[in-house]
This record gives C-alpha cells, sequence and structure tokens, in this order.
C-alpha cells in the first residue's frame, strides 16, 4: 500500500510524512543537466529510404542500409537537417557554417552497424538557451548543442515479463533503427527538479509548434537523461554528478531527480562521497540504482564518418529554414493579449499548446467574443478534455460547433449551465444512446460521412450556388436552389440529405428486397 | 588465340559478326577453369550452370535483334567476393561470411547487368581485402599463373589471376592500399584503380571506406577504358561519389604522348626496389619520351610516411567497418555461447582470420581515447599533407611513372610470417589511394626468371584520359604479348 501510496501526489500533498526531505531548507543546491533526445518525424529514416514506423508489425520497414548489411552505405535525409536546424534555430543556437557527422562504436544488439552515426565536435548547433517560466522567476537554460544521429533498433526480451533476466532469448526488431533523432544537451543550468520538468515542458511545447517531432514521451519520440550532481548553496564548484537514465515521463523526471538529489546530499552530510556513475530510474520504487559505475564506461572510439561528406550551412540555406519557422508561444501570447484583448495569463495558457491556440483563433473568426472563447477553453471544454483523456485535435465539437453553441447562448436560447451539459453528454453519448435505442427497436443505425450535407439541395442533388458554405455561410438559415427553385430550412435540408445517404447505404446492405 | 584469351573488345567484334556465340565464349572459359582452377584457386564459387542459361538468353537476344551487342554484351566476368551480388554468396574470403547471401546488388553489378554481362563467379581474394599476396583467404591462397609457387599478389589475387590465366575475359577488383595494381604487376594484366568517388563503392563490402575505389582487371587497356565507361559515374546511394560527367574513356586511347609532361617519382625508383624492375620501368620511361613525352624528375618527400599513414588510417576505418559482423543478423555465430559477450567475443575470434585480427586490433588502438590525438589525428594531418604534394606536382605534369611493386612475385610463405615485410609490398601503390588519384598498373615486361613487371601511371584527380593515353601509348610501344604456361 505504502509504495501506491507514494506513485500518487495527491495523496502525498494531503498526508506530509514526518521526515520530508526539503530541499529548500537543505545547505544544498542541485545542478543539473539535461540531455533530451527528439525522434523527428521526417517520411524517411535518417540514411535510408525506409519509412519510419509506429506500431506495426516487427522489421518490415528495413531495407541493407538500416539493417547494416555488408556494403551498405548511408545518405543523409535532408529533410531531417532541416528539421534540426529549425529546432537549433528555435533555441537561439548558432548554426555552425559546416557540420560532420562521427561514428559512435559499441557493440549492442540493437545497432545493426554496431557504431552510431551521430556528431562529435562540429555538431549543427551550438550556444543556445531556452527561457523557461517558473511563475515568479524565470529560468535561462543554456544550450550546449543540438546534433542529429540516428536512432536504435528496439529489443524485445521473450517471456510473460519482457524482462532480459527472465527471458529465454531477445529479438530485434529493427524498424525504429535509423530514425532520425536529435539530441539537445543543456550547461547544468538546472537548479531544482521541478525547475528540470518545467524546462522538459517547454521544450516539447516549442518543438511541437514547429511540427518536426511528436514529442510524445509516452511512444518514446522525446527522451530525457539528467547529469544531477549537488553542491553548498554558496559554492561555485560543481560537485560529482551521477547520470540517471529511465526518466520517461515529466513525472518521473521530477521524482527521479528528487529521489537522486535527496540520496546525494544525504551521502554527503553523512560524510559520504558520490561515485561518477549512471543510475537507471526504477518507477516501481521511485528510486535510482546504479546500472554502471564510470569504470565500466565505454570508450566510444568516436573518428569522422568517412562515408559522409561535411554538410556546409549556407547563410541562405539557414535563412531560407528560418523563414519557415511558425511563430513561437511567447510571440504568440504577446499577439493574442494585444488582439484579442486578453490578459497575459489567458494568453499564455492559451498560446503554448498549439493545438489550443490554433482551435482559439478558430473561433475567434467565426465568433467574435475572444473573451468568452477563451474562458470557455480554459474552464468548462478542457476540464472536459482532460476527463475524456483526449486530446483537442481529437474531439468531435468543432470550433464551429462551440461558436455556434455561444451564440445560442448569447440569443437566450439555452443558458450556459445547460450548454454545459450539452457539451458534457457530447456528441459521442448521443450517438451511443442512440444506437442502443435503435438496435433495442429494431431500427437500421446507420453512420454516414455528413460531408457536403449542408450545400447539397435535397430537391435536385446539386450542390446549389447559394447553399450555406463554411463558415461565412453559418449565418444563412433558409435559401433557395438556384438550380431548381426548392426553398429549403438549412438543417432540415441537411437532414433529408443524411437520410437520403443512410437509405442509399442501406440498399446495399439488403439488396434481396 | 585460342578463344579464352581473346580481349572483350575482340569478342564483341566476332559477336557482332555472329563468328560466335556467348555460348561458345562461356563454354571455352569453364573449360579453361576446369583445366587449371585445381593449381590455381581463382574462385570462391562458380556459376557455371545460371552462366550457361544467361549466355543462351542473350545468344537468343542478340540473334532476334532484341537487344545490341555492347561493350560487354555475354561477356564472362569474374566478380571479386567482396562485391554484393543479389542471391549469390558474398564472403569476402571470410569464415564470417561464408554462407552470406546478400538482399541487394552492388551499384556496379547493376550496370554490368544492364549491359548483359555474364558472371562467372566470385574471385578469391584476401580476407575482407587485407593482405598483399591473396595468402590470407580462408578458401586458401591463389597461386600466380607463371609460377604456382609463387603468390598472385593481393587482395584482388582472383580477379587478377582469373584474366592472366583465361579463366575470364575481364574482372573487377577492389583497391585500398593497391589491392589491383599491386596483382596486376605480378601476373601482367592491366589493372585500374579510378579516381576515389569515380565508382559507387554501394555493395562493395567496406574494408577502409576513405580509400576503397573498385576498377576493372583486363587483358588490355582498350578493354579497361571500356570497363571504365560501364561503371564510372554518380549514385545517389553513394554520398562519397563525385557528380562530375563522365567522358568516353575509348575516346582518350593513343597513338602517342605529343607533349604530355611525364613526371618519375623519385622516391619510388630508388631504395627498396629489385634492380630488375627498376630497370624494366627504365626501359618503359625511355619509350615515353621517344613516343613524344616530356619526361622529368621529381621529388615528393612527403612519400616517406605514406606507408605509416596508411597503416593507421586504413585498420582505424577497418576495426569500425568490421564491428557489424557480430552474428547477431547474418553470418556465421558461435552456437555455445552462454552470454551476448560471449557470443561476440567467439563468433569474432573464430570467425575472423588472423590479419584481419591484427589490423581490427591495430585500428581499436589507433582510435582509443588517449590515442586518437597521437594516431589517427595526426595520420589524417600527414594525410593532408602528401594530398597537397600530389596536388603542387599536378601543376607541372600531366602523368606520374613509377613501379607498381617493388619485387616481382614472391614465394608463397615467404613474407607471410612478417607483416612488416609484406607491407612493403604495397609502397608504390598506397600514396595513390591516400591522395585518392586514379592510377593504371600496365605490364613493362618479363624479369629473368619469366615474372611479370609492372609499370604505375598516376593522373591527377578525375585526370583518368591522361592515364589511359600514356597507358594506351606504353601498351603498344612495350608490346607484351606473352601468356604463362600453367
Amino acid at each position: 500500500m505504502e509504495t501506491e501510496n507514494r506513485n500518487d501526489p495527491e495523496k502525498n500533498e494531503n498526508k506530509p510524512e514526518e521526515n520530508k526531505f526539503d530541499l529548500a531548507e537543505s545547505k544544498y543546491e542541485p545542478v543539473i543537466g539535461l540531455e533530451a533526445h527528439v525522434e523527428l518525424c521526417t517520411r524517411t529514416k535518417m540514411f535510408c529510404g525506409c519509412k519510419l514506423s509506429f506500431g506495426e508489425d516487427k522489421n518490415i520497414y528495413t531495407c541493407p542500409v538500416c539493417l547494416g548489411h555488408p556494403g551498405s552505405l548511408p545518405v543523409t535525409n535532408r529533410k531531417a537537417v532541416q528539421y534540426a536546424t529549425k529546432i537549433a534555430l528555435t533555441l537561439n543556437c548558432k548554426i555552425k557554417d559546416y557540420t560532420i557527422f562521427h561514428r559512435k562504436n559499441y557493440f549492442y544488439p540493437d545497432m545493426p552497424k554496431n557504431y552510431q552515426i551521430s556528431q562529435y565536435d562540429l555538431p549543427l548547433g551550438v550556444n543556445g538557451h531556452l527561457d523557461v517560466e517558473m511563475g515568479d522567476y524565470t529560468r535561462r537554460v543554456g544550450i550546449t548543442r543540438v546534433h542529429m544521429e540516428e536512432d536504435t533498433g528496439k529489443l524485445l526480451h521473450t517471456g510473460t515479463t519482457g524482462r532480459i533476466s527472465e527471458s529465454e532469448a531477445s529479438i530485434v526488431d529493427f524498424n525504429r533503427a535509423g530514425t532520425p533523432l536529435i539530441e539537445i544537451v543543456t550547461e547544468p543550468d538546472i537548479r531544482s527538479p521541478e525547475e528540470a520538468r518545467e524546462y522538459m515542458i517547454a521544450l516539447r511545447n516549442i518543438i511541437l509548434f514547429l511540427d518536426v517531432s511528436d514529442c510524445s514521451m509516452e511512444e518514446g519520440s522525446l527522451r530525457c537523461d539528467a547529469n544531477v550532481s549537488v553542491r553548498k548553496k554558496d559554492s561555485e564548484k560543481i560537485g560529482t554528478k551521477t547520470e540517471i537514465k529511465n526518466l520517461n515521463s515529466f513525472k518521473f523526471l521530477q521524482k527521479g531527480l528528487e529521489y537522486e538529489v535527496e540520496r546525494q546530499i544525504k551521502l554527503l552530510e553523512a560524510g559520504g562521497k558520490v561515485i561518477q556513475q549512471t543510475r537507471h530510474y526504477d518507477s516501481k520504487t521511485s528510486t535510482t540504482k546504479v546500472l554502471r559505475s564510470k569504470e565500466e564506461a565505454h570508450d566510444y572510439r568516436y573518428f569522422p564518418e568517412p562515408d559522409l561528406v561535411p554538410i556546409y550551412m549556407e547563410g541562405k540555406m539557414v535563412e531560407d529554414i528560418k523563414k519557415t519557422i511558425p511563430e513561437l508561444p511567447s510571440a504568440k501570447a504577446k499577439r493574442f493579449e494585444k488582439q484579442y484583448n486578453l490578459s497575459s495569463y489567458d494568453s499564455n495558457f492559451l498560446a503554448n499548446v498549439r493545438d489550443l491556440a490554433d482551435y482559439f483563433e478558430k473561433c475567434c473568426s467565426c465568433y467574435d467574443n475572444a473573451k468568452n472563447i477563451a474562458n470557455w477553453l480554459m474552464g468548462d471544454f478542457s476540464a472536459l478534455l482532460n476527463k475524456e483523456k483526449m486530446a483537442i485535435k481529437e474531439s468531435r465539437v468543432t470550433p464551429e460547433n462551440l461558436c455556434r453553441m455561444l451564440e445560442i447562448i448569447d440569443e437566450g436560447k439555452i443558458n450556459s449551465k445547460m450548454a454545459k451539459s450539452v457539451l458534457d453528454a457530447g456528441w459521442g453519448i448521443l450517438k451511443t444512446q442512440l444506437k442502443y435505442k435503435a438496435i433495442a427497436r429494431s431500427v437500421v443505425f446507420e453512420e454516414v460521412n455528413e460531408k457536403y450535407t449542408t450545400q447539397i439541395c435535397s430537391g435536385c442533388g446539386e450542390i446549389s450556388g447559394n447553399s450555406p458554405k463554411g463558415r461565412a455561410g453559418l449565418g444563412i438559415r433558409e435559401w433557395i436552389c438556384c438550380e431548381c427553385g426548392a426553398i429549403h430550412d438549412r438543417d432540415i435540408n441537411a437532414a433529408k440529405n443524411i437520410l437520403a445517404l443512410g437509405h442509399e447505404r442501406l440498399a446495399v446492405g439488403i439488396s434481396v428486397l | 588465340m585460342e578463344i579464352h584469351y581473346l580481349t572483350a573488345h575482340e569478342l564483341k567484334d566476332r559477336l557482332k559478326k555472329r563468328e560466335i556465340s556467348c555460348r561458345e565464349i562461356v563454354e571455352s572459359i569453364y573449360s579453361r577453369i576446369e583445366e587449371v582452377e585445381d593449381k590455381l584457386n581463382s574462385y570462391i564459387r562458380l556459376e557455371k550452370e545460371h552462366a550457361l542459361s544467361r549466355a543462351g538468353e542473350i545468344d537468343k537476344l542478340i540473334n532476334s535483334r532484341a537487344i545490341e551487342v555492347a561493350d560487354f554484351t555475354g561477356i564472362p566476368i569474374a566478380i571479386k567476393d567482396n562485391i554484393c551480388t543479389k542471391n549469390i554468396t558474398t564472403t569476402c574470403a571470410s569464415r564470417i561470411l561464408e554462407n552470406y547471401i546478400p538482399i541487394y546488388n552492388a551499384s556496379v553489378i547493376d550496370r554490368l547487368e544492364s549491359r548483359n554481362y555474364i558472371l562467372v563467379g566470385k574471385a578469391n581474394m584476401d580476407e575482407f581485402a587485407m593482405g598483399s599476396s591473396n595468402e590470407n583467404s580462408y578458401f586458401g591462397p591463389v597461386r600466380n599463373p607463371w609460377d604456382t609457387e609463387r603468390v598472385p599478389g593481393g587482395s584482388s589475387g582472383g580477379p587478377t589471376v582469373s584474366v592472366a590465366a583465361g579463366e575470364a575475359i575481364c574482372s573487377l577488383g577492389s583497391d585500398t592500399g593497391g589491392s589491383i595494381r599491386q596483382p596486376a604487376s605480378l601476373c601482367g594484366v592491366v589493372g585500374f584503380k579510378p579516381t576515389y568517388g569515380r565508382v559507387s563503392r554501394y555493395g562493395l563490402v567496406a574494408f577502409a571506406s576513405s580509400l576503397d575505389q573498385i576498377g576493372p582487371l583486363t587483358r588490355d587497356v582498350e578493354d579497361c577504358a571500356a570497363m571504365l565507361n560501364v561503371i564510372c559515374g554518380h549514385d545517389e546511394n553513394d554520398s562519397t561519389s563525385i557528380n562530375a560527367p563522365v567522358p568516353d574513356f575509348k575516346s582518350f586511347l593513343a597513338e602517342d604522348m605529343k607533349g604530355m609532361k611525364i613526371g618519375v617519382i623519385k622516391e619510388l625508383m630508388s631504395g627498396g626496389i629489385d634492380p630488375e624492375v627498376k630497370e624494366a620501368v627504365q626501359r618503359t620511361i625511355k619509350m615515353a619520351g621517344d613516343a613524344g613525352g616530356k619526361v622529368e624528375e621529381v621529388s615528393i618527400p612527403s612519400l616517406e610516411y605514406a606507408l605509416d599513414v596508411y597503416y593507421i588510417i586504413a585498420p582505424s576505418e577497418a576495426s569500425s567497418n568490421l564491428s557489424r559482423f557480430d552474428g547477431v543478423r547474418y553470418g556465421y555465430r558461435n552456437m555455445k555461447a552462454k552470454t551476448l559477450r560471449e557470443m561476440y567475443q567467439r563468433t569474432r575470434a573464430e570467425g575472423f582470420g588472423e590479419e584481419v585480427k591484427r589490423r581490427i586490433m591495430i585500428g581499436t588502438y589507433c582510435l582509443s581515447a588517449g590515442y586518437y590525438d597521437a594516431y589517427y589525428e595526426k595520420a589524417q594531418r600527414v594525410r593532408t599533407l602528401i594530398i597537397n604534394d600530389f596536388k603542387k606536382v599536378f601543376d607541372r605534369f600531366d602523368v606520374l611513372l613509377s613501379p607498381t611493386s617493388p619485387t616481382t612475385a614472391f614465394k608463397i610463405g615467404e613474407r607471410i610470417e612478417d607483416p612488416l615485410t609484406m607491407y612493403m609490398s604495397d609502397i608504390c601503390t598506397i600514396p595513390v589511394n591516400l591522395a585518392g588519384l586514379p592510377a593504371v598498373s600496365i605490364t613493362a615486361g618479363l624479369s629473368e626468371g619469366r615474372l611479370p613487371i609492372g609499370l604505375q601511371i598516376i593522373g591527377n584527380i578525375l585526370r583518368e584520359d591522361n592515364v589511359l593515353k600514356a597507358a594506351s601509348c606504353l601498351e603498344k610501344a612495350i608490346g607484351f604479348a606473352d601468356k604463362p604456361e600453367i
């Protein structure tokens, strides 16, 4: 039971532990640097023409190159270089005039060539920074380097537990091998586990804006390792660090660091010494365990990849890439504040997540009370999405739907309480209920594609010149078909069309009648 | 002359005139193979059945006028066993790839297939192209047709001997430090290493990526030029392949060398060069002058370091290139190992031969933390010096001449216990790879013991034209036509 409690932060907050460690009261402060890995969402792999894949059959997206067959050679994916450059520029990095790949040599079965093509002393971007808002202060985190490399394959261990120690055999799936990967390394500028978490969230949000990666920690397209040491608060000297692996969620990142910082401080206070080692975060126990010590560290024998030529990052090319960078969260928030007359808090909330920002602006284009939209989006609508564990992109309530609802409230046809329950019940539930009731009464239930059902005249079947179209047509209630002269109520016309579509489907299904 | 000793262009003429069929050519090659292969061991694998049926198909195509007879149409060609052939084993003469069947064709194979060539078989070589005597093959040594007690040179021993002994009309080899030119010299055939990047390396199992280059072994310079026409050109699968126009190399075959500026490399005409070799080379230098060339001696002092540089860079790259042979995905695997680490160790210990392991060790050492700067990094700097020295020399000269090998063919077993002496065999050819230059070896004549002596002609980057001009002109002046008695 105790471990369960520990995994639930809410319960922990309600029940303070007796000797809970308080970092603020300690004489020590943590010094943290992060290494983030971002899988790019290019169409093909980093060095061959194989498609990127997700959760498909094993080893189907492979070729001689990404399988490391003898004689095969890598060719750099231009798109990946562009995407990486976008990330580096956004993180305020200096783009090197030319950049080269190195080989990082070590043996492991998930690496087809037993070396990884990566970058070493001439990375793509250097000396950048990312400002992380911490509420009452801003932490500027220096970006040491942004570099490109290829991902490894995946090892699958047989047996029920999936653990290597308990399996008879291991299988390698090379679908992921060669996926373009960007490594983003920070300076040791981070001073608390919370800052580390906020940095990663900010990094994810900014990269999502660039549309170059899914940045899903769950699916592993965003991963993170941390270097941690502690030192006396008045000291300038950096202490001995440990590297923490397997921090594969924002929560685990913070919890892993909290554990490690506390472990190191307690060790030093007891007169002990921190040993340089790589540690593994165990999410079940919220602790870190030794993976390997410095003595066991690899000598990667880096040397310039002779199969690839240097990439010259010409000024014009970099300028062209710069032009493709969209408006970023901070700039967007400032614009929202001005353009829609929103508070700074509201603007930041809406601007930080790309899909939410886009949704908000779509709403603003068909309904003119921006503040009202913001309130709904930040309040009930977000709460509802959270409850359903649904991304705003996946919601079936379109910006047009939401605006229409706000209009109806404004017209006084329903009150906002009713509107909330309409939203809450949602389209999905209506559908489920309808289907259930239809089946119970032997009525045929058919789903049809409602596309064009508003625009087509139910009388003559033509897309009439003056039928309501798009957002602009939302205001048209009644219209006359210019093809056949039929007079329509918008919704009734659409309903007729939908019914007709349903019948068509039915006809195919029961042709014997 | 017997069919198996004709050149590809002579056979092309006969095919065109319907005086001979592909099937006859292929049959004559295989009967020659039956006759001499036991003594020579040129091949790791023969593709007789496939070759005969292919020949029949090509004859039909020619007779029905479905295809024109182009260069190498229906010509039996041997392919070094480090060039990937789809569905046909490609072993690199190593136990670790004994049963490896590639899933794709090397780019050069695709190019040859577009000409309807005929694959005779996969030719023997030093394991992973590491060696100068072809004694390092898991499938046994190749023997020199001029004296079967002697080595044919290496690492392209099989491709070279097959051409020299009439077991193929021509062949493709690979050259990392002299592996085409040195055996060509020791066996009396023409061997050409093109400019680095002229020929796609896609599908050539890598030894040292920054030095490897595929090239032809032929009976004369004309066939050599024709083969360059087929295999040269940009390939988007090889990032290091040069995107430059490819001229018609056959148009450079010349009668004289009027106005050509010829440099004789001083450092490669002294020291360890065998007097007989030196004399033969000097005779051809005189011929060059007689043919209208302006001959001058030239010194390139940095060549002194070429061998040292090579034996750091090549093993370093090799140690990384060969790490993929681990028993996980393909090739030999030790099945008794209990742990992953043990599997790696035993697979590689048992799968690789002695010379390969030696070079992996040297390379791993040179790239290790703390040694990288002193070895690999420094070697790269000296390599740049050598490149720059060649650049300067080519401001003044069109081609450079030297012996190809400091000696004629040596006895099997003579140097195998002494790697350093063995490494000296490539002293004249290695600088060319380091600088990425094109160079050819043609036969300057025979020694008193009837062993071939090779002349090396080196050109500037992408100036295969000058090399071919000098080679064709000197080939005529020398008039070498002897064949080995096996």
